[in-house]
């Protein structure tokens, strides 16, 4: 069955990020002059304003820092998944990412709780980002 | 120099609020906007200038369906729900710069029975960046994105569902007294809690209505508003307020805070009111948890204690703390994406409402949308 659900539209900005996880590789956007890192990707570091970009790979380790369990699919492709638990992380690099939980119990969520970036092959040229247990 | 009364609104309309129609979002907009306008006693060509809200009517609709023969201001205000608020500010600047007179804020969609819009934020431009990073997670719609800044506060301050269902029944309350409300029927907290969960920790209670209908403010210059139709409401002080990361929320410092927190101590300052000055306020309320963040962010009590300040119906008309959302609020009279609330203030502080606060002299409207945008003005009646 064809892949029913929303689906990334990388830009020249954008692309190193999907890129890097269809690597199997987690990596981040960093200034090339200040080297703060950024998240999500754009065109500017908002510390010195250079807009030389590099990308790092990142440990994607992080802490939970908020999450909600949808029980609703507001796109038909979500139907199958439901419910599915949204984590918000932050990252061990001090930015945050967002993307589904993988073998984490609603029981167990609460902020603080440790997990790692997994990676999920979810068609030929598309690899989503996923949160399993540290 | 300050907007500080730079302007009144001199009329308010509305359509009938319903959930299905066959009529189109400009037409609704045409009716709202004529009701307005008889509503202030001036005629459609008196209209200068024109702030309408996102899609629907646009300013040319207004030029052609009224013959406006000098339309000499234009703007909009994309801020989502904040912009019926926001949009005061913008009509005050253009009528204290002298560029016109009179200005129609406008509010027409079919939010039921056209585009739904649970689904619209998708196509939305300011959201391009959680388009491509948080949607393809399933991280879809406004219940979705504001439920984590939600589960953060239940986590840090112990707020609680029941705490969320207080603002859900007290707003339903208002609404059963309000003969244009499209929600009638009796709400308890245990029906709160009874119903379906959407997106943890909001259930379908918590969320707002999907509602057609239109809803228009003409605001007027304060020196000819003393000698129009009714009792002009002056506007003391106003403001918008933008959050940090304003398009994306997971990567917002603090998800507990919106950008009413920016604005609402200039608003005060303008108005020079204080919190205990205000009557009424209308408080944007597309879900429970944005109302008791508003109260929080505005002041009326401190970050982490709006769970307790809801309790035992303290929001309802005779709540004894604040009266909130008198006309029932996007959660139970409809989704005007708070142009209502603009007209309820203003029929509140004429003593004209529903659900009349006694002897309401100021009162406050928020606004909040795209994902954080804040918007407050504080009025006084004449």
């Amino acid at each position: 069955m064809s892949y029913d659900k929303l689906v990334p539209e990388p830009t020249a900005d954008t692309k190193p990020f999907w890129d890097a996880l269809n690597e199997g590789k987690f990596r981040l956007q960093r200034c090339a002059d200040c080297k703060k890192i950024r998240h999500y990707p754009r065109p500017v570091c908002d510390a010195c304003y250079s807009m030389n970009a590099e990308w790092v790979e990142a440990s994607g380790r992080g802490t939970v820092h908020s999450w909600t369990v949808t029980h609703h699919a507001f796109h038909p492709g979500f139907k199958g998944d439901l419910p599915y638990t949204l984590l918000t992380v932050d990252l061990a690099e001090g930015v945050r990412m967002q993307a589904q939980a993988r073998g984490i119990a609603q029981e167990e969520l609460k902020i603080g709780l440790p997990v790692k970036v997994g990676f999920e092959r979810v068609k030929e040229d598309l690899t989503l980002p996923v949160f399993e247990k540290a | 120099m300050s907007l500080h009364e730079a302007g009144a609104v001199t009329g308010v309309g509305e359509t009938k609020y319903m959930r299905g129609t066959d009529r189109t979002p400009v037409s609704l907009a045409m009716e709202a906007a004529l009701n307005a306008i008889a509503d202030a006693g001036l005629k459609p060509t008196d209209i200068d200038g024109l702030i309408p809200y996102g899609a629907g009517a646009v300013a040319e609709d207004f030029v052609t369906n009224f013959g406006i023969p000098d339309l000499r201001f234009s703007a909009t205000t994309p801020m989502g729900g904040a912009s019926a608020v926001a949009s005061i500010q913008c009509a005050l600047a253009a009528i204290q710069a002298g560029i016109c007179k009179h200005v129609l804020l406008s509010l027409g969609r079919t939010g039921y029975s056209g585009g739904r819009i649970g689904t619209r934020v998708q196509q939305m431009p300011q959201f391009r960046t959680i388009g491509e990073f948080e949607m393809p997670s399933g991280a879809i719609a406004p219940p979705q994105l504001y439920a984590v800044m939600a589960r953060r506060h239940f986590e840090l301050y112990g707020t609680t569902s029941r705490q969320l269902a207080e603002i859900a029944v007290t707003t339903r309350q208002h609404a059963m007294r309000n003969p244009n409300a499209t929600m009638q029927r009796p709400m308890t907290i245990e029906d709160h809690q009874a119903s379906r969960m959407i997106s943890d920790p909001f259930r379908l209670l918590d969320c707002s209505l999907e509602s057609d209908g239109a809803a228009a403010v003409v605001i007027s210059a304060p020196d000819i508003a003393k000698d129009l139709r009714k009792r002009p409401v002056l506007v003391m002080g106003v403001a918008e307020g933008h959050p940090d990361s304003p398009s994306v929320i997971t990567q917002r410092p603090d998800i507990t805070t919106l950008g009413l927190a920016k604005a609402a101590p200039k608003a005060f300052a303008m108005a020079g009111v204080t919190h205990g000055d205000i009557d009424v306020a209308e408080v944007y309320d597309c879900f429970t948890y944005i109302v008791l963040c508003q109260l929080e962010d505005m002041g009326f009590c401190k970050k982490g204690e709006g769970g307790p300040f809801v309790e035992n119906g303290a929001l309802g008309i005779n709540g004894g703390r604040l009266p909130v959302n008198t006309h029932g609020g996007l959660l139970s009279q409809a989704h005007m994406a708070g142009m209502n609330h603009i007209v309820e203030l203003t029929r509140q502080l004429r003593g004209e409402a529903a659900v009349q606060v006694p002897d309401a002299e100021i009162g406050l409207v928020t606004g909040y949308g795209d994902l954080g945008d804040g918007s407050i003005a504080i009025m006084r009646r004449a």
